[in-house]
């Protein structure tokens, strides 16, 4: 029964890693850059859902939509400000850029926000839910993340394969200049992956601090850089790919935190990372990509 | 209906089109020749705005598009077939072609995908299948065909037997005529001046960046510089 719990938390904790990773592989695909201010937008999320449920006594609901639409705004606010005027720049340029977002959003968060840490208010309710008489316990904060998870996958995959945007965010992202050439409006596309993007950070800032309810300016980093590395494990571009990268992350992390060292499961988790790319350079739902004849 | 004046293109300082103009009318198969490099397909990327000309000035229906963002010109009317093709080969047939007709609100008609198949019929066979797993010709109909789900007043094409084998050239051709008789409005870009003097109402010869000769598809045919230059005799 420890090993199904471990695998429960593993699931969980890897599912706050797939949604975040979503962000990163649907900018990726599409605007062609890693928006490493991604992580710092989680934190931002978790800050405001914080603010309205422990400063203003809001409904949990209400944080949470609150969260959302904040980071969906900032999400748009950064790519118009920053990175939208790096189109035709060199690429490392845009990465540069991206680190300086990161920590202009830490930082904007100490001095509004102090770095004193807070304590996150429990938007899910502290309940467990008791299985097998007992023997195995579920808190509601990981029944949640995981049904998340995959409400938030169903959606993205009927949004991107069935509605007319989501079709054209693919077109986009595999030809820009034969997407313009159909009328599609590049730019207003990558504002659209953005927002989704950024929205999606609230919902993980949101659930990540529900599980681990400490919230500091840098909250946001560490599984930034942890779903930026599941992205990339599960083939970056794709959606699949980082649900998958996510997930297995999570499940590799707690499992060398519970089996072998705690000190040592990131070392572990990149390890892992490090082999499969050797093996599998695209990662592994990559696609390579096509070359055009 | 298309008029384009006095352009001048610049890649850097690489001074690309020096001076073209020319025009296409209502119900004309236009050609520009020439050489690789001579201009051909920066022109038409200029007129389907993903360039803009340093100076002169490209109408369009008695409207200015000089300056206007590319995916602004297919609600007006314009479409183009770009060179090499550039469908989106991890989307399926059907899905390349709702996407030509992205300018469309609301259900893209069934009517409208069946008039592409009843030129491709082809492509209706194969209407589920990912377009990267398609041959070389029928990516070309599929570009056209996607093409037409906008409806265009003036159908651009960028060189469209590029890679082709002569007998789906041939076919492609004859298309493009089919196009034609139904009343469609097309300027052709092509390298391969045979096939494109044929069919052309009219055609101009661009040579390194400006417009060397213009005449009717038959006159320039039987130009012995022509001949000389782009016909191999």
């Amino acid at each position: 029964m420890t090993f199904l719990n471990y695998l429960l938390s593993g699931i969980s904790l890897g599912s706050i890693y797939a949604i975040i990773a979503l962000g990163y592989t649907m900018v990726y695909g599409i605007a062609k850059m890693l928006n490493f201010a991604h992580g710092d937008v989680i934190m931002v999320g978790s800050y405001i859902c914080f603010f309205a449920v422990s400063r203003f006594a809001l409904p949990p609901v209400v944080g949470v939509l609150a969260a959302m639409a904040v980071c969906t705004v900032l999400g748009i606010l950064v790519e118009r400000l920053a990175y939208k005027p790096l189109r035709a720049a060199p690429s490392l340029a845009v990465l540069i850029t991206a680190i300086g977002v990161s920590y202009f959003l830490q930082n904007g968060a100490q001095l509004l926000w102090t770095p004193n840490p807070k304590v996150f208010p429990s938007v899910v309710g502290n309940g467990r839910l008791a299985l097998f008489g007992g023997q195995l316990t579920v808190s509601y904060v990981t029944l949640v993340t995981i049904a998340s998870c995959v409400v938030i996958m169903i959606a993205l995959t009927l949004f991107t394969g069935h509605t007319k945007m989501g079709k054209a965010m693919r077109a986009c992202s595999e030809d820009k200049g034969a997407a313009q050439l159909m009328g599609i409006n590049v730019n207003s596309t990558i504002s659209v992956t953005f927002a989704i993007g950024s929205g999606l950070a609230a919902v993980a800032g949101v659930l990540l601090c529900s599980a681990y309810p400490n919230l500091v300016p840098t909250t946001g980093s560490m599984p930034g850089i942890k779903a930026f590395t599941a992205a990339v494990f599960g083939g970056i571009g794709s959606i699949p790919g980082a649900m998958l990268g996510g997930i297995l992350l999570g499940v590799i992390e707690i499992f060398a935190k519970a089996y072998i060292s705690t000190q040592l499961s990131d070392a572990v988790v990149f390890a892992v990372l490090i082999i499969v790319l050797l093996v599998k350079p695209a990662g592994l739902l990559g696609k390579k990509i096509s070359e055009k004849v | 209906m298309l008029t384009v004046n006095d352009i001048h293109v610049y890649y850097g300082n690489i001074h690309a089109l020096k001076g073209v103009s020319f025009q296409v009318n209502e119900g004309e198969i236009v050609a520009l020749i020439g050489a690789n490099g001579a201009g051909k397909s920066t022109t038409l990327k200029t007129i389907s705005g993903m360039m803009h000309p340093r100076s002169g000035k490209i109408t369009f229906l008695d409207e200015d598009i000089t300056h206007t963002d590319a995916y602004k010109l297919p609600a007006k009317g314009l479409a183009q077939v770009p060179e090499g093709r550039r469908i989106f080969l991890q989307m399926t047939v059907m899905e390349n072609l709702e996407m030509g007709a992205y300018i469309h609100k609301g259900k893209v008609p069934a009517e409208d995908f069946e008039n592409v198949f009843s030129h491709f019929p082809r492509l209706k066979e194969r209407r589920s299948q990912i377009a990267g797993t398609l041959s070389g010709g029928e990516q070309q109909m599929l570009a056209m065909g996607r093409a037409l789900m906008s409806h265009p007043k003036l159908l651009m094409l960028d060189e469209p037997s590029m890679g082709l084998a002569p007998i789906l050239v041939e076919e492609i051709f004859s298309i493009i005529q089919e196009f034609h008789a139904a009343g469609a409005t097309i300027l052709l870009v092509e390298q391969n001046a045979e096939m494109a003097l044929q069919v052309a109402d009219r055609a101009y010869v661009l040579e390194s960046g400006s417009i060397a000769l213009s005449g009717t598809g038959t006159e320039l045919a039987q130009s012995d510089e022509i001949k000389k230059a782009y016909l191999g005799g």
